[in-house]
């Protein structure tokens, strides 16, 4: 901050310092250069106000392109067996096609993170949960290997893990015997960073998934689904599901 | 006469092997014969807790803890299973399991079988920026 002879703010330094403010806060109605911090802190809870929210626009999505998919094994340490059909499997991609016009679409597919999840209904033993923020998740302390989680997802999104695993991510502990899905990175969401797959697609610059609060009415997210049309899979099971999918 | 002086006799040795049973364990802990878990702290320093406390309520410590962070997303430092690790992972091994890991040396000790390394990584990440 420059300041002139006699102690007060000089015309060029309170520019600059309106400058910076009118940045940090607002560039176009809705739309910050920074977000302001309105994050958790370490030691609250997770609260209901958010609902964490994934859009994936199909246009966007390339055929062929695995980047989401292979962004989320690294990071979340998922290694082949050598048994591909019952390897776990967090997200995959699906190629639709059209039989009549010809049309395809190319989806990455992954726990939709149900408001109402199936997954939850069925367990047993309540290690299938639904956090207040939205993202559904398996405890695997809890979890007893039963699979009907497996069973009654819609969208084939658990998998269960079959053989003894070491050498995890430190941040994403998982082992033989349990179910367990895609979370959202819930590890990356908890330190305000975005799940492996979304910066796998931003930063080879597809931008074909944004994910955010769709609570909060100022976030991309929720002005995205506020603006353009976008589907759930399988709406009729009326799960309202937290990763939609934008022309499909 | 006769009858006393065998009671003397026995009662005698039996004093004298009641004084044994009460110094052996002193005798035995003053030359080491006890065998006892390797304690090998590769970052000593403090604990979260003093060591009486630590070796007490560890597992109460973690399984509150693990509730908290799986299910409301606390993810504080203190009772984190992860820290916990950074710190005492060893120098030689880079894990608290092992012969003489930091767990596994006193559940081996006191037969108890860990369960949390079936899923937890027993290493801590190298570039991991201390985040729990």
């Amino acid at each position: 901050m420059s300041a002139d002879a006699n102690g007060g703010i000089s015309r060029r330094g309170f520019l600059a310092i309106s400058a910076a403010t009118l940045g940090g806060v607002m560039l176009a109605p809705g739309i910050r250069l920074i977000e302001i911090a309105s994050a958790r802190a370490p030691d609250q809870p997770v609260s209901n106000k958010v609902r964490w929210g994934l859009l994936i626009d199909t246009n966007k999505c390339t055929p062929g392109c695995d980047d989401c998919v292979k962004a989320c094994a690294t990071e979340n340490g998922l290694k082949s067996t050598g048994h591909p059909r019952t390897d776990a499997q967090w997200i995959r991609k699906v190629e639709l096609k059209d039989m009549r016009t010809g049309h395809t679409n190319s989806v990455p597919v992954m726990c939709q993170h149900c408001e109402h999840p199936p997954c939850v209904d069925v367990c047993p033993t309540g290690a299938s949960f639904k956090r207040a923020d939205g993202i559904v998740l398996v405890d695997r302390h809890i979890c007893i290997g039963c699979r009907y989680c497996m069973m009654a997802c819609p969208y084939k999104a658990r998998s269960i893990v079959f053989q003894n695993i070491t050498g995890q991510n430190p941040d994403v502990p998982r082992g033989n015997g349990c179910a367990e899905a895609c979370t959202l990175c819930v590890h990356r969401v908890d330190r305000d960073q975005q799940p492996a797959c979304v910066e796998a697609c931003t930063k080879a610059g597809h931008n074909a998934m944004t994910f955010g609060d769709l609570n909060d009415p100022h976030s991309e997210i929720a002005q995205r689904v506020a603006k353009y049309a976008s589907t759930q899979i399988r709406a009729d099971l009326e799960l309202n599901t937290g990763v939609r999918y934008q022309g499909l | 006469m006769k009858r006393n002086a065998i009671g003397t006799s026995a009662g005698r040795i039996a004093r004298a092997i009641c004084l044994l049973a009460l110094t052996l364990p002193v005798l035995a802990f003053a030359s080491d014969r006890v065998p006892k878990p390797v304690i090998d702290i590769a970052r000593p320093g403090k604990c979260v807790e003093d060591t009486e406390t630590m070796r007490r309520d560890h597992p109460d410590m973690l399984l509150h803890q693990r509730y908290l962070t799986v299910h409301e997303g606390i993810r504080t430092r203190k009772f984190s299973l992860k820290v916990c690790v950074q710190c005492h992972a060893s120098k030689k091994t880079g894990s608290v399991l092992g012969k003489n890991g930091f767990c596994q040396s006193c559940h081996d000790y006191a037969s108890v079988k860990i369960d949390c390394f079936s899923c937890h990584e027993p290493k801590p990440k190298p570039t991991s920026g201390g985040n729990p």
